[in-house]
């Protein structure tokens, strides 16, 4: 049995339809809201990130640079509040860590941002561009690949002093090869694909085919990556931290209070504990988020 | 095969020099230099002590000197540890950290296939769950996280290994356990999940059907066919897998105290000990280099498809 519609009722039926259709991101969103461990990941990283905003704005009864000389390497006690105790200094441990998260999440996301920036355009020049420029383009990032990267990122440390913008800038700059190359690859294939040619034959502009069909199928990829990269920039602040390279006293992120943990550990355990736990907690968290939404947006790897 | 050899070689000359280059004039730029010390010396034994090194020089006329040097292998001497050449403290420094860290390559490639192997055959079994959370851990726990933690509770709580120095004859090979692990432990983590990804994937493909449905046995199927093919992602990974284990070092040679060379760097970077830090620089881009020619060489060889000879 065929039901009648006149036109005017199928058209309405019709953009009902499309409005009611899921898109690519939809589905997405739904993927990753079903997978328990990015959920989880993502409840206890907003907490960490609340905890490290109240850190920074210094509500907690102690403050990160207070020293008192009575109180050193204290063990977590409810004694004057030190929940987790204080270092070899005397300072209260808890609101050294909040500022030290704080102070690595923010260099996870600067960092993140300045190597997003450099290595989207690159990697897009050259995947559009293409011939000749895209060769030379590519090359170089090659040749930058297989060089001891960390070596100039100390060197530049040392040159310019331990300046906290100048760890997110030469952490950015040091990240951005992966992301060229994506999106490179990215740009290359998409260029290629038949919707592509349909839009040009069709007449839409250079701009619109960019705007409408190269981005949104290119930031698929790049979303996933940016969320990967974040621990791996927070490692590389954190890394320059240990060897006492990053962020300068009495300022602190997790890396410098593993690092001054780690000298003090056999008389004071916490003070590497502390640290260190909250660090695999956010660490453990952004992996997780970062391999949900790989699996949300491309589940085909599944 | 000769002629990408020779290539290859011929582009990394360039890219050495770009390095010393980059590396030297970045040293030079820094304020401070080698003979600043806290109780400052008279002008005139700083001027004879700045001439006697050559560093009263224009800095361009330095790097050619230093060139010239490098050249011949002589990497000139070291400006803090006075009496020694860098070749010597190199030639102290190198071996230990050559030790530990091709050791950890070792433990890595071995437990990382045969991890992600497993995980691969047994996919979304408890044995590969249990795998990805290994790796997991092994992702997002850095060496400067985990090398401290394991000197704290193997070494200092548990006194089952010895948490520092490189005291061979007090210890034994024992000494060697935790930084090894330490260096290896992300390294397996990563290869076990690169070669989980591409087992399953080479396992689903048509020949590996085809050699199933001949009637080959599970153990030839997967030895003989699926492992070659499975393990060409992890040949391109062992390039990038050195240059962190290098970096790595930097980390585990402080934590546990080793002599290594890494050790070196950073304090000849802040004490301006330039020739020191151009040596570690130079050597460890060489080896850099050199382990990444000869992860596309392995590469080509296990992978008949690519030619190199274009």
């Amino acid at each position: 049995m065929t039901t009648i519609v006149n036109p005017k009722e199928k058209e309405e039926m019709l953009s009902k339809a499309a409005v009611q259709g899921r898109s690519l991101w939809d589905d997405a969103r739904i993927r990753l809201f079903r997978n328990k461990a990015a959920v989880t990941s993502m409840i206890i990283l907003g907490i960490l990130v609340v905890l490290a905003i109240l850190g920074q704005l210094g509500v907690w009864v102690h403050d990160y640079d207070t020293i008192y000389r009575d109180r050193v390497s204290q063990p977590p006690t409810w004694e004057n509040l030190h929940l987790l105790g204080t270092d070899a200094q005397g300072r209260d441990l808890l609101a050294r860590t909040l500022v030290g998260l704080g102070v690595s999440l923010m260099v996870g996301i600067v960092a993140t941002v300045v190597s997003l920036l450099i290595g989207v355009t690159w990697g897009a020049i050259a995947g559009f561009v293409g011939g000749r420029t895209d060769q030379l383009m590519m090359r170089f990032v090659d040749i930058l690949y297989s060089l001891p990267f960390i070596f100039f990122v100390i060197i530049l440390m040392v040159v310019f002093g331990r300046n906290i913008i100048l760890i997110f800038v030469a952490i950015g700059a040091v990240e951005w090869l992966t992301m060229a190359r994506i999106v490179r690859g990215q740009t290359l294939a998409l260029k290629g694909m038949e919707f592509v040619e349909a839009a040009e034959a069709a007449g839409v502009s250079q701009w619109m085919i960019i705007r409408r069909h190269i981005i949104p199928n290119v930031l698929g990829p790049v979303v996933v990556y940016v969320t990967l990269m974040i621990p791996v920039v927070i490692l590389a602040e954190s890394f320059l931290s240990f060897l006492g390279l990053g962020v300068q006293e009495p300022l602190t992120s997790l890396g410098r209070l593993i690092s001054t943990g780690a000298q003090d550990m056999e008389v004071a355990p916490w003070t590497l504990i502390v640290p260190a736990v909250t660090m695999m907690v956010t660490l453990f968290c952004l992996n997780f988020i970062g391999d949900g939404l790989r699996d949300a947006i491309d589940p085909k790897d599944r | 095969m000769f002629a990408f050899v020779l290539r290859r070689l011929l582009v990394a000359i360039p890219t050495i020099i770009v390095i010393t280059a980059v590396a030297f004039f970045m040293m030079k730029v820094a304020p401070g230099g080698p003979f600043d010390l806290e109780r400052p010396m008279p002008e005139e034994i700083r001027e004879r002590l700045l001439a006697e090194y050559g560093l009263d020089q224009p800095v361009w006329k330095q790097y050619i000197d230093y060139m010239a040097g490098l050249v011949q292998g002589d990497f000139g001497p070291s400006l803090k540890f006075l009496d020694k050449d860098v070749a010597e403290l190199i030639g102290e420094g190198l071996p230990v950290s050559l030790m530990i860290g091709a050791l950890a390559m070792l433990v890595a490639v071995v437990l990382g296939t045969f991890l992600g192997a497993i995980a691969a055959l047994r996919q979304n079994t408890s044995g590969d769950f249990a795998v990805m959370s290994f790796a997991m851990i092994g992702v997002s726990i850095p060496p400067l996280v985990m090398g401290p933690i394991l000197a704290l509770v193997l070494g200092v709580y548990m006194g089952i290994f010895p948490t520092g120095g490189l005291n061979f004859s007090r210890y034994g090979l024992s000494v060697l356990v935790l930084p090894v692990i330490t260096l290896a432990l992300p390294q397996i983590a990563i290869i076990a999940r690169l070669m989980r990804a591409s087992m399953i994937e080479v396992i689903r493909s048509n020949y590996i059907r085809t050699a199933r449905a001949k009637g080959l046995s599970a153990s030839a199927v997967i030895v003989r066919h699926a492992l070659r093919a499975a393990v060409l992602p992890l040949v391109s990974y062992l390039g990038p897998a050195s240059a962190a284990v290098i970096s790595g070092s930097l980390v585990i040679e402080r934590v546990f105290q080793l002599p290594g060379m890494g050790a070196y760097f950073v304090d000849a970077a802040l004490q301006r000990d330039y020739t020191l830090v151009m040596g570690v620089v130079v050597v460890y881009a060489t080896l850099i280099i050199v382990l990444n020619l000869i992860a596309d060489l392995i590469y080509s060889v296990l992978n008949p498809r690519v030619s190199y000879d274009s």
